[in-house]
Parts: C-alpha cells; sequence; structure tokens
C-alpha cells in the first residue's frame, strides 16, 4: 500500500513534466494495438475466409454461371434485345441458394421456367456461389435458421411461455396468410398451378423450409416478392407452419388426385368411373350372349 | 321431293328386277340353361351365391363401422385409413352383388323371348293427319271461344292474372341494386381519417417505406376490421355485408419501378399520374369479366391473370385488358400515405367494379 502511494505520488509529481503528454499518447497506441492484436484475429481470419469463398465462388460462377449471366454477373442479352440470363448484381446470396439449392440453376436448356430438378453443387459449393454473387451488390442475406424454425413459435398467446398452444396459433395465422396471398398462383393445397405463356407455380409441398422462406424473400422467376415489410419475418415462420402441418394431415377422402381441385377429380369421375361402369355394362351384354351361342351350338 | 321421287323409282327397279323371298327370323337358338337342367340349376345357386356375397358384405359393413374408429387410423391401410377403405369397399360391393346378381338372373333365367318390331314410315298417313285437323277444328267450333267472348275475355283474365304469384314469390330478387354498385367501402374514408389500405386476413396497416420493387400484397379495407375508426356501425360490416363489402373492395397492392408506369387517364380524363405512391399501385381484385377475385400476378411483366377465364390484365398500364374475354379494365384505386406513413385510399373508385351491368351507362348517360 505504501508502494503503491510512493510511486503514484511520484507519477503525479511528474504529470505536467515536458514529456508526460508523449508518454501517455505511446501508452494509449500500445493498448490500443495490444488490445486489437488480442481480440481482432479471429475477424480478420474470417475476413479472409470470406475472401477465399467469393474466390472459390467466383471460380464456380466463371465455369457453371456466367455463359448466362455474364462474367462478372451483369447479366446477357440477346441478339434481340431480350434477356438470355438476368443480372446477378443485386439478387442476393438468398436467391443463389434458392436457385442452386433447388436445383433449378443451372438451367439445363432455355425455356419458360427453369424446373426443379437434381441439385448439380453441394452445400460448400452452393455457399460460396452465394457468398460471391452477394458480392456483387445488395440483396437478401440467407435467412438465419431460427428465422423458419416453426418449433420456436414464439410467446404468441402471451402467457410467458411458448408451447403446442403458440404452435397452434402460429399455424392458424400462417393459414390466413397462406389464403389471401399464395394459394391464387400456388393452389389451396400448394399443388401449384399454371400461369401465362408456358409457366407455372410449382408445387410448394414437401420444399425445405428455408427454400420457402428464400422464395417468399426474393420471388423466383416470375414471382412476387414477399420482403419482409410485406411479411415480417415472424409471419414468414407462420406461412411455414401451415405447410408443415398441410404435409402432416392425412389425405381424409382417400385419394388426393393430385390436390388440383374439381378437374382431376372430374376426370376420375367421368373417365375412370363411369368409363368403368359403362365397359362393365358392355362386357356382360357380348360376354353373355356369345358363351349361350357357343353351349347352344354343342348341345345341338 | 327429287330424291324421294329417284328413291321410289330405284325401289320400283329393284322391285322389277326379281324378288327375293322374305327368309323370316333365324330359328330361335336357347341358352344353355334353357335346354340343360344341370346348368340351369347352377345358375340358380350362382345368382343366389351373389346375393348371399352382398349380405355378407352388409354385415362386414357393420362390423367395420362399429370396431374401426372413424377418423382415427388414417395412416392404416395405405394411408387411406382402415375406417375409409373398409366401409367404401364394403357397401361399394354389397350394391355391386346385387347388380351382378340380378343382370346374371335376367341373362340366363328369366324369359328369352325374341321380339321382332318392324319400322314404319315416321310421317303419318294423309288421312290421319285430315282427321286430325278436322278434329282440332270442331273442336275449335264446339268450344264456342270466337262466339263466347265473355268465357275468353275470363280465361284470359284468369291465365294473365297467374303471373302474380310468380311475382310476389320472386320479388325478393329486387329492387334493382340502383347506384350502390358504384359505391364501395373505400369512399368511407374521412379528411382527417383516410380509409387505410390493410393486409388481408391479419388487417395490419401497410407502411409505404416498407414495400420493396415487386412486392405484392392482398389487401381490404381497414374499416371491415375496424369500423369504428371510421364512424361506420360495426353492424355493417358483419355477416353478409361483410361479404359484400369484401367482394367489392378486394384489392391488389404491387409496388413496381416508378418509370415501368404508364399513367392513363381517370373517368373525367384527367391524368391518373398522382394515383400511385412511388412506384405502390392499387387495384381491384375483381376480375371485370365475371367477378373472380384474381391475384396471379406475373413480377416481371406486371400482367395480372384471372384463373377463371384467363383474362390479363396490365397493371403498369392502367390495368389495360391485354388478354381474355374480359371488356374493361382493372379498376385503380388512388392511394397516398397518411400522416403516420400508412397507406390509404385517396378516394373511392371513380367506376364501378367487377363485371359489367346493364344499368351501368345508363346513370353515366343519364
Amino acid at each position: 500500500m505504501r508502494l503503491l502511494n510512493r510511486s503514484a505520488g511520484r507519477l503525479s509529481r511528474h504529470r505536467r513534466g515536458p514529456l508526460a503528454g508523449l508518454v501517455v499518447l505511446v501508452l494509449g497506441l500500445l493498448l490500443t494495438g495490444g488490445l486489437y492484436a488480442a481480440f481482432a484475429p479471429a475477424q480478420a481470419d474470417s475476413n479472409a475466409d470470406q475472401e477465399a469463398l467469393v474466390k472459390e465462388g467466383r471460380e464456380l460462377f466463371l465455369v457453371g454461371c456466367a455463359f448466362c449471366h455474364g462474367q462478372n454477373g451483369e447479366g446477357v442479352l440477346t441478339q434481340g434485345g431480350t434477356q438470355y440470363g438476368p443480372a446477378l448484381t443485386d439478387v442476393g446470396a438468398a436467391a443463389v441458394d434458392f436457385q442452386v439449392g433447388t436445383g433449378r440453376m443451372p438451367m439445363a436448356q432455355p425455356g419458360a421456367q427453369a424446373p426443379r430438378k437434381e441439385v448439380v453443387y453441394n452445400d460448400e459449393e452452393i455457399a460460396a456461389l452465394s457468398a460471391y454473387v452477394a458480392s456483387l451488390g445488395t440483396g437478401p442475406a440467407i435467412p438465419d435458421g431460427d428465422l423458419y424454425d416453426t418449433e420456436n413459435p414464439g410467446d404468441l398467446n402471451g402467457d410467458g411461455k411458448q408451447d403446442d398452444e403458440d404452435r397452434e396459433l402460429l399455424v392458424v395465422r400462417g393459414g390466413q396468410i397462406f389464403l389471401a396471398n399464395c394459394t391464387a398462383c400456388h393452389n389451396f393445397e400448394g399443388s401449384g398451378g399454371a400461369m401465362p405463356r408456358g409457366g407455372y407455380a410449382p408445387k410448394i409441398r414437401g420444399v425445405d423450409s428455408k427454400h420457402i422462406y428464400e422464395a417468399m424473400l426474393t420471388g423466383p422467376q416470375s414471382m412476387d416478392t414477399f420482403s419482409d415489410g410485406n411479411i415480417p419475418p415472424e409471419d414468414k415462420k407462420a406461412v411455414i407452419a401451415y405447410l408443415e402441418t398441410l404435409d402432416k394431415a392425412p389425405s381424409y377422402s382417400g385419394f388426393t388426385l393430385g390436390g388440383l381441385g374439381p378437374v382431376s377429380e372430374g376426370i376420375i369421375a367421368w373417365i375412370g368411373g363411369i368409363g368403368v361402369l359403362v365397359g362393365f355394362a358392355v362386357w356382360i351384354a357380348a360376354h353373355t350372349t356369345r358363351s349361350s351361342k357357343q353351349k347352344d351350338e354343342a348341345a345341338a | 321431293m327429287s330424291d324421294a321421287h329417284n328413291n321410289d323409282e330405284h325401289g320400283g327397279e329393284l322391285a322389277t328386277v326379281g324378288p327375293i323371298a322374305n327368309p323370316g327370323l333365324p330359328e330361335h337358338q336357347w341358352r344353355p340353361t334353357d335346354v340343360d337342367p344341370a346348368k340351369e340349376k347352377r345358375a340358380e345357386r350362382q345368382v343366389s351365391a351373389l346375393f348371399g356375397l352382398s349380405a355378407v358384405c352388409v354385415i362386414l359393413f357393420a362390423i367395420s363401422y362399429f370396431t374401426l374408429d372413424i377418423g382415427d387410423n388414417w395412416h392404416v391401410v395405405g394411408g387411406f385409413g382402415a375406417s375409409t377403405m373398409a366401409l367404401g369397399a364394403t357397401l361399394g360391393l354389397a350394391l355391386l352383388f346385387i347388380g351382378v346378381g340380378v343382370i346374371h338372373w335376367a341373362r340366363k333365367l328369366m324369359g328369352d323371348h325374341e321380339i321382332s318390331e318392324l319400322r314404319h314410315p315416321a310421317r303419318s298417313s294423309d288421312e290421319d293427319r285430315e282427321a286430325t285437323v278436322n278434329a282440332l277444328t270442331v273442336g275449335i267450333e264446339e268450344s264456342g271461344i270466337g262466339r263466347r267472348p265473355l268465357i275468353r275475355n275470363s280465361l284470359l283474365l284468369s291465365v294473365g292474372l297467374l303471373s302474380v304469384p310468380g311475382v310476389l314469390l320472386l320479388r325478393d330478387l329486387g329492387p334493382l341494386p340502383g347506384k350502390k354498385l358504384y359505391h364501395t367501402i373505400w369512399g368511407s374514408g374521412t379528411a382527417d381519417k383516410p380509409m387505410r389500405i390493410v393486409r388481408d386476413g391479419i388487417w395490419t396497416p401497410i407502411l409505404a417505406s416498407d414495400l420493396e420493387d415487386g412486392d405484392l400484397v392482398n389487401c381490404q379495407p381497414d374499416a371491415l376490421h375496424n369500423p369504428e375508426r371510421y364512424g361506420i356501425d360495426p353492424t355493417e360490416v358483419e355477416g353478409v355485408n361483410l361479404q359484400i363489402h369484401k367482394s367489392k373492395a378486394s384489392l391488389v397492392l404491387l409496388r413496381m419501378d416508378p418509370k415501368d408506369i404508364k399513367p392513363g387517364k381517370d373517368a373525367k380524363g384527367n391524368s391518373r399520374e398522382n394515383w400511385d405512391v412511388n412506384g405502390i399501385v392499387a387495384y381491384s381484385k375483381i376480375c371485370t369479366h365475371v367477378g373472380c377475385p384474381i391475384s396471379l400476378n406475373e413480377r416481371t411483366t406486371h400482367h395480372l391473370l384471372c384463373p377463371c377465364h384467363q383474362s390479363t390484365f396490365d397493371l403498369a398500364d392502367s390495368g389495360k385488358v391485354v388478354f381474355g374475354p374480359a371488356g374493361r379494365p382493372l379498376p385503380q384505386l388512388p392511394i397516398a400515405i397518411d400522416d403516420e406513413g400508412y397507406l390509404v385510399a385517396q378516394s373511392d373508385f371513380d367506376e364501378p367494379v367487377g363485371p359489367s351491368f346493364w344499368e351501368r351507362d345508363y346513370y353515366d348517360r343519364w
């Protein structure tokens, strides 16, 4: 204690000395540098990782995407002036993760719409491509897992805890949003439907929750976007919860016939149902007449 | 006439070549069950066995009704539900076995007569036709409807009055809607509380600054959920009234690049250039063909497609019809933002929404 007091007193006596300011400045710089060295490397490393990822993504992009989307994702116009591959400068990582993660990109051939097919790239490659395209401009990032984790609906009824009741509320809210905004194109069961000029709204049942979330966020192909200002993240989670419930719901009427409504049901009823009855009636008439003739001749 | 003549001549020629003797009907061939008693017995047993199987199916139906839990076993039997499958199959088979049994009975055992019916010309003979006309004339003559005006007039009166019950019973189809079809609840906003545009289903107001290019929102007027705010009696927006309001006021809201919008003209011929908010446009959701609600929008083209008959509207070009049977562009709602930044309607639609109707242009003309 005495030693501390003495050294503090000595320091205090020199505090207005000519070199005191310089010493404090040097000390401050050393402290800042030391702290930065102590805490920053992780950050610096992750920046380096990110750069490596973007670099890897760029290489993949040049091989697999640049032919249609341009060497810097600026898009390619055909000679007729129509879009060959659209510009990817402001689509964001979420769009790439959706398009490549569902196999829609790379397209096998130009067409009215990119169909969902087998995924070409693995998860690391998709992450690299997403990182590269995200580095080209603005656009939504790949959503965090929490955003579409419907097991954690949040405390919706305000009773201080999360339970099945909250999940039920989430599903009901999701159903209302789905019916108001999604069913027009994607059908009341999410079975999809036709759109103009050879396009179609795809079936959205059995799709990864992350991809549903990204589709709402980015509006793939001709779909409208449902940005966070349009449908807030918690309501997007509600829609996903509703779709999950649809997937789990049993088919109460036996065959769903694709869940397409009256068209498929009518075709089955008229061609399948009534057709079989007519065929059966014809068979009865033809069959019995023929057999009686043969047997009659044998008897005669 | 000449055809008939030719045919006659042709027939005559054939007849002169030499008539072919009518060979008559071929000899009747009996069924095995008619000539062989053993086969007859067998068919009898088959028919009764089919009826018996039907009875068994009904018993199985009753058993499965009481033993299988209805609605609780959807994953048994390939995901179709044991109860559904058992009830459907047993009842269907019971009906089928009765049907097959009856047919089998009729074709194997019931009387086996061959009947031949000859075709006659469809036209009645001239005598028959004359006799009919005569009978009609005599009837009219004898009824004296021309000679007894009292009866004739009272009959006309009574038959004419028969239309009264029809009018009375169907009068609730009226009265004509008058100007009701010209207004929607969007016009019920006031100067200090303009009608807010809210999300359909969850009724939250929309901040104009929250929307991004390419966003589509399906909307309703706030008054349907929040009538007191606009001084509207809550019973006005309940039950059937709510459905009526929704059927006229449903809205699609779109944000697009303001450069894409070609402002058209409103009903008075003024430009619609102030009808959008930074590229956010609002259109009626009710198709002008037969009134289906539409929100199948293509973000890339701003084309809104009606799923019922494929009418397509260009929402960047005043809702112009670009394809399909719709006769009128989709009505646009002029919108603005209120003090808090929420989207509101500037006024009502300036034309009736939905399909055309008889009186539509009548009021415009007078």
